[in-house]
């Protein structure tokens, strides 16, 4: 996917003025609230128009106001998320799914709904009315009803925010297979680190009505460690742990972390703060941690007054967090060999 | 209760003239409604208060515009007779009495109901691949629906009510165009029908009540509906 966007676009006291050549199916846009996200969303979709500019996806003009175009909202092909499901109260989960299929044209008409309604397990909701769904069923079925309408492009707008934690993270592997499954690029909007990180390839930073950086999710990650509340956040996916003394300890790589939070006979996502990661410099002799890895410093950075360390833990990656202090002590250079203590319960499992 | 045939038909009138004049302003009401709620222009006060003028100018004053503008010497008038129509004083000007008269309170429901959509519902249609009529009719009209029957049935009892508009457009001719309170008017005006005033009197109650009730049972199911 190619997005071209060159507009202005002022209301009331606020004004946005973006210009941006974006490629990928992943990108993230990613701002505080008020930073001109939204916006964005609304000059891409038709919803509002710029008052100069002009916007092209995939070499097709959506809107120029040199030439004179306006491609109308149903004409661009371009489906949207919102933060709360917006499913039409007066239809049944059905017809809502199908309201976007049936006003496709037949040459587009790529994606099935029963292959999506397996996909997104949705069989067991269809004959309900919407009135009667959960948060996280809700928008699950208007992921598919965005999906169905065979877009060419999937606006995102902040599709996690209206849910708790636990219904975030069932949510988040249903976005990602229908990224994978059925190609379809993607505008991920969102004010969360975490969710830039699971689901997007690229990065938009939008402040004050501009885009201001354009980055990886790594990287944005990297360079917000130290005034992120969290640290940086590591993300772990593992399966089908063997219980161990009352703790859970799953197979990473050729090594096994020992974890309280796990969950049995499945798959599982874990949080890990940059934070709660001690590094030693030789083997400590007994410590109360039950995770110590032998690693290797494979790069470090600078981030707001701490240092990151790349840790290479046997071809794994995590990122511990330490200050300038600890860092001379410890003599860390790249390439050095540490010892890295974790406690079993600073895993959060997130699904 | 004592109904004379001449009442008989004042009923029947009342009942012709204020469903009529429903049904021919729904659609106006609904494209009134429409504009001012979905439609971004300058302006929009002008028509506001146009629209909503009706509500507290007295019928009286109505009723002698639209004498003015249908008689023989208003501009739609003169259109009216070259084409061989003459409205004053047949039912048919009643019921556009009783349509500017309601006219108001019918668009005040629905433009209620129609605010009361998130704008958002219309955005996702629209990217969905609904034009902008595809929306209208399939995400605003239902969703509306409510506002559009409690309008209805607030503008047919206020129908059934004219008093004022109608008297000076259309008379108070029996059997013509003189429906339930033209009726209860002659009837008070003379000392000695007094039980016959009460009986059109309970008349008008029935019908309220019934009207009222439809509405409210509509309205239930129609909360019914949109829970299941």
């Amino acid at each position: 996917m190619k997005l071209h966007i060159e507009a202005e676009k002022k209301t009331g006291a606020f004004s946005l003025k973006v210009n941006a050549d974006i490629s990928g199916n992943r990108i993230g846009i990613f701002g505080d609230s008020g930073s001109g996200k939204s916006t964005i969303v609304h000059l891409v979709s038709g919803m509002l128009q710029p008052d100069i500019g002009e916007i092209f996806l995939d070499g097709e003009c959506l809107f120029s106001s040199r030439q004179g175009i306006n491609l109308a909202p149903e004409k661009r092909r371009i489906a949207l998320v919102f933060q709360h499901a917006m499913l039409f109260p007066h239809l049944s989960v059905k017809t809502n799914l199908l309201y976007g299929y049936n006003r496709c044209r037949a040459e587009n008409k790529r994606i099935r709904p029963d292959a999506l309604i397996d996909l997104l397990k949705l069989q067991p909701l269809m004959e309900r009315g919407v009135q009667n769904l959960s948060g996280g069923e809700k928008q699950r079925v208007a992921l598919g009803r965005a999906v169905l309408a065979n877009p060419r492009l999937l606006l995102m707008d902040e599709p996690l925010a209206g849910l708790d934690d636990t219904l975030r993270f069932q949510i988040i592997p249903y976005l990602n297979c229908v990224g994978e499954e059925f190609k379809i690029p993607y505008l991920f909007i969102s004010h969360s680190l975490t969710e830039m990180q699971l689901m997007t390839d690229r990065v938009l930073v939008v402040n004050k009505g501009q885009i201001a950086e354009e980055t990886t999710p790594e990287e944005l990650a990297r360079s917000r460690m130290a005034q992120s509340q969290n640290g940086y956040l590591n993300f772990l996916r593992l399966a089908d742990p063997l219980v161990q003394n009352g703790l859970f300890a799953y197979r990473w790589g050729d090594n096994t972390l020992l974890i309280s939070d796990g969950k049995n006979n499945t798959q599982s996502l874990f949080e890990l703060s940059s934070r709660d990661i001690i590094l030693f410099k030789n083997h400590p002799e007994a410590i109360s941690a039950r995770n110590l890895l032998v690693c290797t410093v494979k790069e470090m950075f600078n981030s707001g007054g701490r240092i990151g360390i790349v840790l290479s833990i046997q071809g794994k990656i995590l990122v511990a967090e330490i200050v300038h202090a600890a860092a001379d002590e410890l003599n860390i250079t790249t390439g050095s060999n540490l010892f890295a203590a974790i406690k079993a319960s600073s895993f959060r499992r997130l699904d | 209760m004592n109904l004379t045939p001449e009442d008989i038909t004042a009923i029947w009138l009342s009942l012709k003239i204020a469903l009529t004049a429903t049904a021919l302003a729904l659609p106006f009401g609904f494209a009134a409604a429409w504009v001012i709620v979905f439609m971004p222009f300058k302006g929009k006060v002008v028509l506001e208060v146009l629209i909503n003028l009706p509500l507290t100018l007295p019928p009286v004053v109505i009723g002698y515009f639209l004498l003015l503008l249908l008689g023989k010497n208003g501009w739609p008038g003169k259109l009216l007779a070259a084409s061989g129509v003459s409205l004053i004083f047949t039912w048919k000007a009643a019921v556009i009495a009783s349509a500017a008269v309601g006219f108001p309170l019918l668009v005040r429901s629905i433009r209620l109901g129609m605010e009361s959509i998130d704008k958002q519902l219309i955005e996702a249609s629209r990217s969905l691949g609904a034009s902008w009529y595809d929306a209208l009719l399939t995400i605003i009209a239902p969703l509306s629906l409510k506002g559009i029957l409690a309008g209805s049935s607030l503008m047919f009892a206020r129908s059934l009510g004219e008093f004022g508009a109608t008297i000076i457009v259309a008379g108070n001719i029996p059997g013509i165009t003189q429906t339930i309170p033209l009726a209860i008017y002659d009837y008070a005006s003379s000392p000695s029908s007094g039980t016959m005033a009460l009986s059109l009197c309970l008349v008008s109650v029935i019908i309220s009540v019934a009207v009222l009730s439809l509405h409210e049972i509509l309205g239930s199911q129609l909360d019914r509906k949109s829970r299941l």
